[in-house]
């Protein structure tokens, strides 16, 4: 768990984004390239490896979704290639209102944009369980929780797919 | 004239790092002192010239021969920093650029007989600069802060350490221009918040959004168009005079370079006037015909109205990448020249729903922050930092024509990712792995920044070597490459080959030839130097004559005076510094004993007057 250690945090899965916001100003302070101007090659090679790693830490862990899935990455549960099987009669359906769009009907349109805000929401309780699921695990140390998590992550990055998707054939396909 | 100095102090004083400002336009240099940075010497114009006895001038005199002698006469050369031939097509129609012929994958200027890169042109303004801050200064400059776009990529960071380089400078930190002005801006009141920058300069647009806390300057967002600068209102404005002169004088004058820098310096004037009084004309006389046309404040804006569009866009992307609300915003921070014309200020008002800060010189704010981040560097400013953002994602090429990313834009500086490479087909000897910057999916919409070569690896069945690659993009945002077998754990050499630029050769033979330039220059200086302290001497012993003192030196001691005086005249107007300074030691001991004279009457005099 290089990225905690090198912000000096607990490797939990749920952070104070202020805390770890000030650790990482800290740390800056203490490693920047800037600090080193006038020092020896090795020492300034230091200081820029060092502040390499920092940025990286940094910019990985304090975003929720970013942080668990090194998370869970460090503990060999990288991401799979699943398709939630829940979401798959509705992302048929949508992906026939988007050939029909990509054809010019624009009545396609609202249909298309009434599924782009229930995957919206969708998103949204994702990520609340996802933080629920966080909370827990970091008390219990259940390991079945991070199964539940990796799951969790794989259907936010197919939904999150999705919106992105919609939202480019929304925006090329623009009525006249 | 012996004199009796008073050492302040056996420590000679580290040399300063100085602050520069390089712009398209125009630069500055500038220096942390105690009180806070300060500008060092007069705006120095960006453009260069190479007089008809081969004499390379740079700045203001260079500025005039523009009008002179347009065709040896380059300006605007950032334009070209960083560059390759086939992407200038669009600048060579609205700049004068002479391209040498023969100009390859570098590119390469005529300059009356001489042929220079940009990197080497900008090297004569950096020179330039040098050496006014060194008269300041009385000291010897040879570290630099220099400034950069924050949209220049790669490339063009590089042609700019190059650049600094070839000028004798070590350039110890290349700085975004928006966030410099952050620094400087900032330095005084220890902000707290979300500003941003929004800095519309001669040649370049930057927008950074910042968060400012307790003297650290993180930079959340940066956006921008290294092609986008006061320069297009100026050849839009020429545009409209050429075409308007055209039709009233039946005459196409746009093929007569004098003629047209004369005009171009006239609608520069009607637009710098407009941005004080509603109406102004432009005015332009040639071969004994007249050209008049008024202009108005409203037309003005409506001409210029699409220029300052585009640099709206990417206000509007930095504020979505930065992910922070418009009304969050406290600041607005306003750089560059051109943000001295009124529609500008009212769109960004307009934009960010806060009135822009527009109370420091815009034309001096971000070399002033570069000074800061000297005292930053050197140690003298403690309690500031800058966390950076590189402002292109970093990717490489991959089956299919297509650039995997792998350091995203806006992460901040330095930044790092590691890639596995292995070979293909058995007994593959090398892997070349194709960088690009941009944030396009296909490689052919990506900027080529370098290919990468890891050679010499030992023949083995496809698949089973593995190379581990380092990307780090350093705190001046250029890319380093480094290489490990990750069997055997040993570094693997990586052969670099810039799409764009100058290789590490090229630039080591421009600073050798420079360095036999510079030697010049310091010899010229030296001799001047001597001069200076023969002058001294030879008036100081020329009033001693009038001293009582000296009429009581023995005549063999003023023929010695006399002697040396003479000797020293006729070596002062050589070439030859040591000489002078010979001839001044020498006349230094011919009056020692008249200085000590001296001394004695004038404590015996002092003595006399004071009553014990």
């Amino acid at each position: 768990m290089r990225f905690y250690e090198a912000l000096d945090v607990p490797p939990r899965l749920a952070l104070d984004p202020e805390d770890l916001k000030q650790r990482f100003y800290g740390k800056s302070r203490l490693w920047h390239p800037d600090r080193f101007a006038r020092a020896s090659p090795e020492e300034q090679q230091k200081a820029l490896e060092m502040t390499s790693v920092l940025n990286d830490a940094f910019r990985t862990l304090k975003d929720p979704v970013q942080r668990a899935e090194y998370f869970l990455g460090e503990r060999g549960l990288g991401p799979t290639k699943h398709a939630p099987a829940e979401l798959l009669e509705e992302v048929f359906e949508m992906n026939m209102a988007l050939e029909e769009l990509r054809e010019g009907d624009q009545s396609a349109r609202p249909q298309l944009e009434a599924a782009r805000n229930r995957f919206e929401q969708l998103l949204a309780e994702i990520d609340h369980g996802l933080y629920d699921m966080s909370i827990r695990f970091d008390e219990a140390q259940d390991e079945s929780l991070l199964h539940a998590i990796r799951s969790g992550l794989d259907r936010r990055r197919y939904v999150s797919n999705l919106i992105r998707d919609v939202d480019k054939e929304l925006n090329v396909h623009l009525p006249n | 004239m012996s004199t009796f100095q008073i050492d302040f102090g056996t420590e000679k004083p580290e040399s300063k790092i100085v602050g520069i400002d390089l712009g398209t336009t125009n630069s500055l240099v500038a220096v942390m002192d105690l009180t806070g940075p300060r500008i060092l010497s007069g705006i120095v114009p960006s453009v260069v010239s190479v007089s008809e006895s081969g004499e390379v001038i740079a700045g203001a005199e260079a500025r005039e021969m523009l009008l002179t002698h347009p065709d040896r006469t380059v300006y605007s050369v950032k334009r070209l920093m960083g560059r390759g031939t086939s992407d200038i097509q669009d600048e060579l129609k609205l700049f004068p650029f002479h391209l040498a012929s023969g100009s390859g994958s570098v590119l390469q200027l005529q300059l009356g007989d001489q042929v220079m890169t940009p990197p080497e042109v900008s090297a004569h303004i950096l020179r330039k600069l040098k050496q006014d801050a060194e008269a300041v200064l009385g000291t010897s400059v040879t570290q630099a802060v220099i400034t950069v776009p924050a949209y220049f990529n790669d490339a063009q960071r590089q042609a700019t350490k190059d650049a600094g380089r070839i000028a004798g400078l070590e350039v110890l930190r290349l700085v975004n221009e928006p966030t410099a002005a952050a620094l400087a801006y900032g330095l005084d009141k220890r902000k707290e918040g979300l500003v941003a920058v929004y800095d519309f300069g001669g040649g370049t647009f930057d927008v950074s959004i910042l968060r400012l806390h307790d003297g650290i300057f993180e930079v959340l967002a940066t956006n921008g168009d290294t092609h986008l600068g006061g320069d297009d209102i100026d050849n839009l404005l020429l545009r409209i005079a050429l075409e308007d002169i055209q039709s009233e004088w039946g005459e196409d004058i746009s093929v007569k370079n004098d003629a047209v820098q004369i005009l171009r310096r006239a609608v520069i004037t009607a637009k710098e006037t407009l941005s004080f009084v509603p109406s102004t004309a432009i005015v332009f006389e040639h071969g004994g015909k007249r050209y008049e046309r008024a202009m108005s404040v409203d037309v003005f804006n409506r001409l210029i109205g699409p220029i300052v569009e585009r640099t709206l866009g990417p206000c509007r992307a930095c504020i979505k990448d930065a992910a922070v609300n418009v009304e969050d915003i406290n600041e607005v921070v306003m750089v560059g020249g051109s943000t001295r014309i009124p529609l500008v200020r009212a769109e960004v008002e307009k934009l960010f729903r806060s009135r822009p800060h527009t109370e420091l010189n815009p034309d001096e704010v971000v070399a002033l922050g570069a000074a800061v981040q000297a005292g930053i560097l050197a140690g003298d400013v403690q309690d500031q930092l800058l966390l950076d953002v590189t402002p292109l994602s970093l990717g490489i090429e991959t089956m299919g024509g297509l650039v995997a990313k792998i350091i995203h834009r806006n992460s901040t500086i330095p930044a790092s990712a590691t890639e596995q490479f292995t070979t293909a087909v058995d007994g593959q000897r090398n892997v070349l792995i194709h960088v690009l910057q941009g944030e396009r999916e296909l490689v052919k919409d990506c900027r080529s920044l370098a290919r990468f070569d890891l050679k010499d690896l030992p023949p083995m069945p496809a698949g089973l070597a593995r190379i581990e690659v380092k990307f780090l993009i350093d705190a001046n945002g250029i890319l380093n490459v480094t290489a490990r077998d990750v069997r055997t754990g040993a570094e693997h050499s990586v052969e670099v080959k810039p799409s764009y630029g100058l290789t590490d050769e090229q630039v080591e033979a421009m600073i050798l030839e420079s360095f036999d330039k510079a030697q010049e220059d310091f010899k010229e200086r030296q001799l001047r130097e001597a001069r200076v302290e023969a002058d001294a001497i030879m008036a100081a012993t020329k009033k001693a004559r009038l001293n009582d003192a000296f009429t009581m030196l023995d005549e063999a001691e003023r023929k010695l005076i006399d002697r040396a005086v003479g000797e020293l005249l006729v070596v002062y107007h050589g070439q030859d510094h040591l000489l002078i300074r010979a001839k001044i030691d020498q006349l230094n001991a011919a009056t020692h004993s008249l200085a000590e004279q001296m001394m004695n009457t004038a404590v015996r005099g002092a003595l006399k007057g004071t009553k014990i």
